[in-house]
């Protein structure tokens, strides 16, 4: 096994070719093995890399905690909505409402980081939950005096995305067999996501890329070294939110339907800890995370069915044992693998403490003296 | 002006209980600069202990007074929070002290939910109501109706803040708190010793959270599972409205934005013709919590420790 | 529940032939698949399990009975799915049961569960009936799949409004709503019938389904004398509330939907309930033509009737007499059926109008009478 993964990391044009493979067979193997309902599941996790990918930018590489990013994801939803749904008769294709709900997100979120700018951490933590809040409790009144949200009701009978004349809104039947629109949501999700992926590693390894590594570890210095910390931490709160509104624009489309609810706070929680879990900062470990949290909640479900079939009964609610493993998982996860799952290389280094680091030091220091 | 006066004493009220939660918050930043987003679930967890053993109490001995029935039930749950909340600490957070700053929030966020979802397979998901045994006297004072129960929240937050000031600026304990508080390292030096000091800290906000959780559920009546969340949250906000880490200034923070709140739900919708009403209400907290920070980046009575982090 | 290992083994089998709508046989009777769906875990558990249970009851006695369609013998086997509540769980699960070729679905229990999953029935063409869904957005999407057998907001909202001008005399009107789809949709229902009574709205208030103190807006209600407080929302926020009413010395008389009629709002407000006014969609179960019989039957099986047990088993009547007409189990067939329908009912008289809404629905206002509901009336 690990003889295959070196080869495979000697030979990257093959390794990618295999993965593509996969990833356009993906839901294939899931529709037929496990059936279309984890075709849904597999769109859903996309969405969350891509919400993931975005807020890694602001928390993992710019180290600007943000606890209301599920705001953007909120407003990206919205314009959507607002524009592509009867709400106001106006029904405009989804390449145009795109990257409108991407701009105004990434303008809401320098609205948000320019007041912002002299908080420290946690202080800043507050203040963008605040933002979150007041977010999703607008969405959720704003039905009076005017009619801009429908309020708590939700927007319904939001358009499906349309490919030149072919709706994503229908079931397409061929050779016999029918095939949801989860199928073809599932390619424009991975289209986006791996368009998010190379951007943010292009960013990482860029000039400005470095300009918020340098933000994160020190901002005194970053400053003194020349950087204009107030526009890079801008930029990162824009950047940020832009993958979040381009989130929820596709989120929109693809459920049709959207309500204050599917923002709360907790969402944003939610992806806060699949950057964490995942390892920060790492574009990979970001992805394993948002994986392994949208997924792994769907297989627990299979834990009640089984409890229904062999007990007859639910002896042990899984959605609660669900939280609870989560809640166990992120405390040991903090404690045993602070860095991660799959940490980036420099933060790796940055948690091995700093009595790690000098006794490895000093003991080649050592060596060499040996 | 009745009415107005009521909504003074509504916030009153309500900023009491806020002053009281953020102190535990206050306290732990203050020595740690860390926000234990765990401290409201030590609140609920009192509330709901304390609730199962007046339960019991007040099944068991009917005739004795609700004072001493909701008193008994106080009792039980401080120590049992001071257990709880000194076994968070030495798991979740002390491993953790050498780490980016970001590690013990994310612990703090996992105790949190783990807290949260025991009380749910403990208690269940249904809210428990709190019997009524404590007297409901009233009260007309300038046309506001001003219940017993009001007046004794009111007091005894006052109290505690009064004792739990004494002891930060006139024992041993407090000057060592304080010590630890300005640098670790050279309290240490000194022959402090961090870790029971800390530890003594989570302790006594523990207890102080117990009372909280207590007066919240008789107040209104019930606890659930889920009431430490957003009372965490607000009080976590009004400790750093008031400055986070200076006693005073939770208390500042308490009362105003308990007084916001009351004020903000009550008038703002008549004053805007409604366009604005009660159902911005966090709105407005939140506004003036961004608002402060903005202008005041280390809250009302804070320090300027702006290039601490 | 050994028919729900038979589910199991049933499904397996079933798994091997291709995805179809019941038309395939299988050696013996012909099995056609319903769903159902509502949350079986968290906190509605118990609401969730007796819609199912009384979807079962129903399936198993038209089974013990027989069931021919096209001059077959015909076997109906009900899935059961868990929702959680939950809006996104809702699409996945509902998908899972358009792939496992269910003709029909018994769902979901919520609003906010019952809407999104409606696309994905109405694009796989099949019918939907919720038991207990009451957001009238549900039927207002122009599906012609979406249906419901229990009476909405808007019809809940226009008797209460009436109630509480015509009979229990109220002039001056404060309103208060959680801010939630269905607080916040009985509200505003409830509004438009207040006023086109001729009461006067003097304050509309809002607070939010996580909140405990409510005399903020409580005390600025007072200051406009109202002489009836209506709040859209459930019972932990209408216990305190009405707690803190008598402690702020309001006398308005309290009026909630069927969020408050319910034993744990009781429980809450303790001796503060008294007096409170609160509805609730269809007839008290001992006022249904069929109820005590049902009651018995039910509970023979499942024991106690939690709320909406009765209306998912008229919902899998109303469906198989669809059925039967149609003399085919086939979605389309159905469908075009499903509008004629006109069946007796336990919880009454089962009839739709165009948009999938019933006709028949009867609302019922209880109060607080020493510590427990007891019926005011029934209004049609």
């Amino acid at each position: 096994m690990n003889r295959a993964l070196d080869g495979l990391r000697k030979r990257p044009r093959l390794t990618a070719i295999l993965l593509a493979i996969l990833l356009a067979a993906l839901p294939f193997m899931m529709g037929f093995g496990l059936g279309n309902s984890w075709v849904r599941v597999l769109d859903f996790v996309l969405l969350y890399v891509l919400l993931a990918i975005g807020l890694n930018i602001v928390v993992g590489y710019a180290g600007l905690l943000d606890l209301g990013y599920i705001a953007f994801y909120a407003l990206g939803a919205y314009l959507y909505a607002w524009l592509a749904s009867p709400h106001f008769g106006l029904h405009l294709p989804f390449w145009l409402v795109l990257p409108i709900g991407a701009m105004l997100a990434g303008l809401f979120g320098v609205l948000l980081g320019a007041p912002t700018l002299r908080l420290r951490g946690d202080y800043l933590a507050i203040v963008t939950l605040g933002f979150g809040e007041i977010i999703r409790i607008f969405m959720n009144n704003l039905n009076a005096p005017f009619n801009l949200t429908n309020g708590p009701q939700g927007m319904n009978l939001i358009d499906p995305v349309s490919i030149a004349g072919f709706s994503f809104g229908k079931p397409l039947h061929v050779f016999g067999m029918t095939f949801p629109p989860t199928y073809f949501y599932y390619y424009l999700f991975l289209a986006f996501t791996l368009l998010a992926i190379f951007v943010a590693l292009r960013l990482q390894d860029s000039r400005i890329g470095r300009a918020w590594a340098a933000i994160r570890e020190d901002e005194i210095a970053a400053a003194a070294m020349g950087i204009n910390t107030r526009n890079m931490k801008l930029l990162a709160f824009a950047m940020g939110a832009t993958f979040g509104g381009l989130a929820g624009g596709l989120f929109a489309a693809f459920q049709g339907f959207i309500s204050p609810e599917s923002f709360n706070l907790w969402e944003s929680i939610l992806v806060l800890c699949m950057i964490v879990l995942g390892g920060m900062g790492n574009i990979p470990g970001v992805i394993l995370g948002a994986v392994l949290l949208t997924a792994i909640p769907e297989a627990l479900r299979y834990l009640g069915d089984f409890q229904r079939a062999t007990l007859g009964h639910v002896a042990v609610d899984p959605a609660d044992l669900r939280m609870l493993l989560f809640g166990v998982a992120l405390v040991a996860m903090m404690l045993f693998r602070p860095a991660g799952l799959l940490p980036s290389r420099q933060r790796k280094r940055e948690f091995a403490a700093e009595d790690g680091v000098a006794e490895q030091e000093q003991a080649s220091l050592y060596d060499a003296r040996a | 002006m009745d009415i107005f006066t009521q909504q003074l004493v509504n916030g009153l009220v309500l900023g009491s209980i806020y002053a009281l939660v953020a102190l535990g918050y206050t306290m732990v930043y203050g020595i740690l600069e860390l926000i234990n987003f765990a401290h409201g679930e030590v609140t609920m967890i009192g509330a709901m202990v304390a609730l199962s053993v007046i339960g019991v109490l007040a099944g068991v001995a009917p005739d004795l007074p609700g004072v001493l029935v909701v008193l008994g039930g106080i009792l039980v749950a401080i120590p049992a929070c001071m257990l709880l909340a000194f076994g968070i600490e030495k798991i979740a957070y002390r491993p953790l002290r050498k780490a980016p700053r970001l590690a013990p929030l994310i612990t703090a966020i996992g105790v949190s939910i783990i807290l949260q979802n025991l009380a749910m397979l403990i208690w269940g998901r249904q809210y428990v109501s709190f019997p009524e045994i404590l007297p409901t006297t009233k009260f007309e004072f300038l046309g506001a109706h001003i219940s017993l129960l009001q007046i004794a929240i009111v007091v005894l937050a006052l109290t505690i803040m009064a004792g739990l000031w004494l002891l930060v600026e006139k024992t041993r304990l407090g000057r060592a708190m304080r010590a630890t508080a300005q640098s670790r390292e050279v309290a240490e030096l000194m022959g402090v010793n961090v870790d029971r000091v800390i530890s003594a800290t989570f302790i006594i906000g523990a207890a102080i959270a117990v009372i909280a959780g207590v007066m919240v559920s008789a107040y209104y009546g019930l606890a659930h599972y889920y009431m430490g969340f957003m009372l965490g949250l607000k009080a976590f906000s009004a400790a750093v409205l008031g400055g986070i880490g200076n006693i005073a200034g939770a208390m500042l923070g308490g009362l105003l934005l308990g007084v916001i709140e009351a004020l903000g739900a009550g008038y703002i919708g008549d004053i805007t013709g409604g366009f604005l009403g009660s159902h911005y209400q966090d709105v407005f907290a939140f506004f003036v919590l961004i608002g402060v920070l903005v202008f005041r980046p280390s809250g009302l009575l804070g320090e300027r420790v702006a290039n601490r982090a | 529940m050994q028919s729900n290992k038979k589910n199991y083994v049933v499904a397996g089998l079933l798994a091997l032939l291709a995805a179809g709508c019941g038309k395939q046989q299988e050696s013996g009777d012909q099995i056609v698949k319903i769903g159902s769906v509502a949350p079986l875990t968290g906190p509605q558990t118990h609401i969730g399990k007796d819609n199912e249970n009384g979807a079962r009851l129903a399936v198993d006695e038209i089974n013990a009975k027989g069931l021919q369609l096209g001059g077959k013998k015909v076997k109906l086997e009900l899935l059961g799915e868990d929702d959680q509540a939950e809006p996104k769980t809702a699409t996945i699960v509902a998908q899972k049961l358009v792939d496992a070729g269910v003709v029909a679905v018994i769902g979901h229990l919520n609003s906010g569960t019952s809407i999104p999953a409606s696309k994905i029935y109405h694009d796989a063409g099949i019918p939907q009936i919720s038991p207990s869904a009451t957001a009238v957005a549900y039927t207002a999407q122009g599906y012609n799949t979406a249906y419901r057998v229990m009476a909405n907001d808007a019809q809940q909202g226009k008797a209460l409004g009436q109630y509480a001008v015509g009979k229990m005399g109220a002039k001056k009107i404060a309103i208060v709503d959680d801010r939630t789809a269905y607080g916040q949709g009985l509200a505003d229902e409830f509004e438009k019938a207040a006023k086109a009574a001729g009461g006067a709205v003097v304050a509309r208030e809002f607070t939010n389904d996580k909140a405990t103190d409510f005399s903020a807006i409580l005390t600025s209600i007072k200051g406009k004398t109202p002489d009836l407080i209506f709040f859209g929302g459930m019972d932990p926020q209408g216990g305190p509330m009405a707690k803190q009413m008598k402690s702020l010395g309001l006398t308005a008389k309290l009026l909630g939907g069927d969020g408050l009629q319910n034993v744990n709002f009781v429980k809450l407000a303790g001796t503060d309930a008294e007096g409170v006014v609160a509805s609730s969609p269809g007839l008290p179960i001992d006022s249904m033509p069929g109820g005590p019989d049902f009651r018995k039957r039910f509970e023979a099986k499942y024991g106690v009737i939690q709320v909406y047990a009765p209306y998912a088993y008229d919902a899998v009547y109303a469906l198989v007499e669809a059925m039967k007409r149609a003399d085919s189990a086939e979605p389309a067939r159905v469908l075009a059926e499903l509008p004629k329908t006109d069946i007796q009912g336990v919880s009454g008289p089962v009839k739709f109008d165009a948009k999938g809404d019933t006709t028949g629905g009867a609302v019922t206002l209880y109060q607080v009478k020493g510590g427990a509901w007891q019926v005011l009336e029934t209004v049609k």
